[in-house]
């Protein structure tokens, strides 16, 4: 078990900059998604901690060793692919026990660890068999029993969920979080689905382009998302934003007036579920384009003024495309941008 | 993993190395024998190349041969690929047999043919017990010329359509049958799909297979010996004579940079004629 | 389809397996007819006289052995060679992107668009000079320059086959490159590189050009038939004609899987 340390790294690719100067603290035991769109240079700095690419500057410390100039083999780590990479011509045990074989376990030991893991991820029966012959899912826990057989010091995960179907997904999420827990291996996991980080992570940290732009708790990073890109990759639907215009520290919008930090022009985000339907008059003005039946929910898509946003209306509610509603918000749960910057501004 | 910035290089110097010493070397020494008169640079071999009294033949056929065999296999290969593709029960058995000849040597294809087609052969039996021939007939030899080209053209027909029917059979099992059942919702006929759909989608495999075809088929050799022997002059087969019987490397090295030269003007043509725009590859 | 397009549709697949045939047929009733069977008129085309006698006594014939072995010792070198240098490159060209890989790609796709048996001819002084005119080791270097390029192509494709997540993963559970290579990338492409090899013996022992101009005494088979052409008889030209087919048509049927990565992928 150890703590990852990842200091100033920084990764070009000719003239392209995939990252630039990451730093990054991850505790023992600690489970940590690094969560973005494609090309934000997540995987990038997954293969650099785990020496499949080499970082043009920055240093990469894992427990008390400066890994950054060793080789994979070398730095006691385990790593699950998105495509599993799990080896077609060894059966499922050999796959399970290659790392171990590599360390130069004994017999014995190989036996035992090989069980352990199996059991854990509940592919004992499998064992004897050939990868071929397994299912998505069912090559997916191999991968995962053969990272956890050599009880590594840190766990290295990408985007090992996205190959399977929607139901083995989040089967496999609950599974992995508590077959996680239980191993309290740090893992660092990488993922462009936001459900997942939120579901699984005790930590995330967004990444867009080549920048971690916030690091939090994933309830954090759910309400009080530190820049406008967060707000609206985290969450579905995303955060809604409206420009405004606050004067004496205050923005009039519709019947509803709210407090700013700051006057001028300014964008008011808020999440659909925050906002409560009430009359036209009273509320934030609301014009339904599209109303989606859910199941759970009523799903609202329409107009604040010239800004589009989701609202997520209990499922009983009656309304139809065309109406206008009021909303009304939480002062709490509302968060203020900088037009400007994009950021959020602090203490709202 | 960090890479040895020279791994690669490391990799390919072997085949670096051998292709230069075994390739771009004997190339180069071609061309210079082919124009080593004795006393420093003179064209005295393509001139002796081009007197010799086999030579203007010896092209003539070539080309002639070229001329006939590829369309022939060609157009043979795009309806054994045509009827590949409908196929659903015996497909590989069928595949296998029809890529047969690719195994088998030039040498051996024209003693194959040599044995159906000789006085009193397998050819002449038939036709006799049809009642068409009265007894044994000559077609191999220097009277019978057009026999003896035609011998030849069933013979490479025979062994090296399998070449082009395995690069076209890999093409079209890279068109995506989306394609044809598309054309088929709005109604086009077979043809309209094969002209409008299958052939242009082919066009890089095509070009390849003419590629290969063409430089091999200028190269053509013991097919022709085997066959008729001296009786029917090609390109190859002078150099051949020229280096072996009469000993004189020059001019045996003028007819190979002769060959080199039309190769290369081959591939050229192909390569321009046969354009394929990158965007709108499949 | 309609009946009689579907009857013209199969007839049209039977005479071709005919055509293919049917021939070979014909050039094994030559090869083990004898003697007799050259001259017979008309012939019977059933295998009534058919013998083993006929071949056999053609391989006792004074220079057949030894130029059976000649091939023989050439093609398998040439399927060494061939794989040894080439395998390397292919791998370089499937995982490697470096400066000159586009022109080692050209000079490779270039040595098809020669005739490439034609430069044994120049070779012919320098191989007289250095001692490897006229040995079975000078024929297959010059097989191995038509061979290599064909080996380089298809082992990059098998490689470039092989996901590069299965070398990562080796690499991080404690495999240096080597290591990895021979555990996990090396079974993978085994079959694949065995077929390769298997080509680049087709290859030797078919070719006849070269192997005769750079061989007198210690002739391959190819090279005896074509010299010993003209003044053997005809049922010694069909047997030695029905030895060459046999081994390359078997193994051709051996690596029948893999004749789409030679010719197809590969030769774009």
């Amino acid at each position: 078990m150890a703590g990852i340390l990842i200091d100033k790294v920084a990764k070009q690719f000719g003239n392209a900059v995939a990252l630039q100067e990451i730093s990054l603290t991850v505790a023992d035991g600690e489970f940590v998604a690094l969560l973005g769109p494609s090309g934000c240079g997540k995987t990038t700095l997954l293969r650099i901690i785990a020496g499949l690419e080499v970082q043009s500057s920055g240093k990469v410390v894992i427990g008390e060793r400066d890994v950054s100039a060793l080789k994979p083999s070398e730095r006691g780590l385990a790593m699950v692919f998105q495509n599993y990479a799990v080896f077609p011509h060894m059966t499922v045990f050999e796959n399970v026990a290659f790392g171990l074989r590599m360390k130069g376990a004994g017999q014995a030991r190989v036996e035992a660890q090989v069980r352990k893991a199996a059991a854990l991820l509940h592919i004992e029966e499998y064992l004897g068999r050939y990868p071929a012959k397994l299912s998505g899912g069912q090559r997916q826990r191999v991968a995962v029993a053969r990272a956890l057989a050599v009880e590594p010091a840190v766990l290295l995960m990408d985007e090992p969920l996205s190959n399977l179907d929607a139901l083995l997904r989040l089967e496999m999420r609950a599974e992995l979080r508590s077959v996680l827990r239980e191993a309290g291996t740090t893992t660092i996991y990488v993922t462009h689905d936001q459900t997942e980080a939120m579901g699984l992570a005790d930590r995330i940290a967004v990444m867009h382009g080549g920048h971690i732009v916030q690091i939090d708790t994933p309830t954090t990073i759910y309400s009080k998302p530190a820049t406008r890109f967060v707000g609206g990759f985290v969450g579905s639907p995303p955060m809604n934003f409206v420009n405004t215009t606050a004067t004496a520290g205050s923005a009039r919008l519709g019947g509803i007036t709210l407090a700013s930090p700051v006057d001028g022009p300014i964008i008011l985000g808020f999440r659909g579920e925050d906002a409560r339907l009430t009359d036209a008059a009273s509320g934030m003005p609301f014009k339904v384009k599209v109303a989606e039946p859910m199941g759970s929910h009523l799903l609202l898509t329409g107009h604040v003024g010239d800004d589009l946003a989701r609202i997520v209306a209990p499922s009983s509610t009656r309304i139809g495309a065309g109406a206008t509603l009021g909303l009304a918000l939480d002062p709490t749960r509302i968060i203020w941008i900088d037009p400007q910057t994009g950021r959020t501004h602090p203490g709202a | 993993m960090p890479q040895p910035r020279w791994l690669p290089y490391l990799l390919i110097a072997p085949s670096v190395a051998f292709l230069a010493a075994f390739f771009l070397v004997p190339l180069g020494q071609t061309i210079l024998l082919s124009f080593d008169g004795g006393q420093g640079f003179s064209l005295a071999n393509y001139a002796r190349m081009a007197g010799d009294l086999n030579f203007p033949t010896a092209l003539r056929n070539t080309f002639a041969l070229v001329i006939v065999v590829i369309p022939l296999q060609v157009a043979l290969a795009l309806v054994m690929g045509l009827m590949l593709q409908k196929m659903t029960r015996g497909r590989e058995l069928v595949l296998w047999i029809w890529t047969i000849p690719l195994g088998v040597s030039d040498l051996a294809a024209g003693l194959v043919w040599l044995a159906i087609l000789q006085d009193s052969g397998y050819l002449n039996t038939l036709l006799f017990q049809f009642g068409l021939i009265s007894g044994p007939t000559a077609y191999l030899n220097s009277e019978t010329p057009i026999a003896l080209f035609f011998a030849v053209v069933l013979a490479e027909v025979w062994r090296a359509t399998a070449i082009v029917l395995i690069i076209l059979v890999a093409g079209i099992q890279l068109i995506p049958k989306e394609f044809g059942e598309a054309a088929d919702i709005f109604g086009a006929s077979p043809w309209t799909k094969f002209r409008k759909i299958t052939l242009p989608l082919l066009k890089p495999s095509l070009q390849s297979a003419l590629i290969l075809r063409t430089v091999l088929a200028f190269e053509v050799f013991a097919v022709v010996y085997a066959l008729g022997g001296r009786n029917f002059p090609i390109i190859v087969g002078e150099a051949y004579t020229w280096q072996n019987e009469n000993q004189n490397y020059g001019v045996a090295a003028a007819y190979a940079v002769l060959v080199m030269a039309i190769s290369l003007a081959a591939t050229v043509i192909y390569l321009k004629a046969l354009r394929v725009d990158p965007e709108a590859q499949a | 389809m309609s009946a009689p397009r579907k009857w013209l549709y199969v007839t049209g697949v039977m005479a071709l397996c005919a055509w293919v045939l049917v021939p070979i047929y014909l050039i094994g009733l030559g090869a083990m007819g004898g003697r007799m069977a050259v001259f017979k008129w008309p012939k019977s085309l059933a295998p009534t006289e058919a013998s083993f006698t006929a071949l056999a006594a053609f391989l006792k014939i004074e220079g057949v052995w030894n130029a059976a072995l000649n091939s023989l010792i050439a093609a398998s070198l040439t399927m060494l060679f061939s794989i040894l240098l080439g395998a390397p490159a292919g791998y370089a060209l499937a995982r490697f992107s470096f400066r000159g890989q586009s022109a080692f790609r050209l000079l490779v796709l270039l040595t098809r668009a020669f005739p490439l048996a034609i430069l044994a001819l120049p070779l012919t002084v320098i191989f007289i000079k250095v001692g490897l005119y006229d040995t079975p080791l000078g024929v297959s270097l010059i097989h191995t320059a038509l061979a290599l390029p064909f080996a380089a192509l298809v082992t990059s494709s098998l490689f470039m086959g092989i996901p590069r997540e299965y070398e990562e993963a080796a690499w991080v559970f404690g495999c240096t490159r080597w290591q990895a290579f021979r555990k996990v990338v090396l079974p993978l492409a085994l079959p694949g590189i065995a077929a390769a090899a298997i080509f680049a013996f087709v290859i030797s022992w078919n070719e006849v050009f070269a192997a005769s101009v750079l061989t007198v005494r210690e002739r391959t088979l190819t090279a005896y038939l074509l010299a010993v052409l003209s003044e053997s008889p005809l049922h010694y030209r069909f047997a030695g004609g029905f030895i060459l087919i046999v081994p390359s048509v078997l193994f051709i049927f051996a690596v029948r899987k893999y004749l789409f990565a030679m010719w197809g992928v590969s030769s774009k």
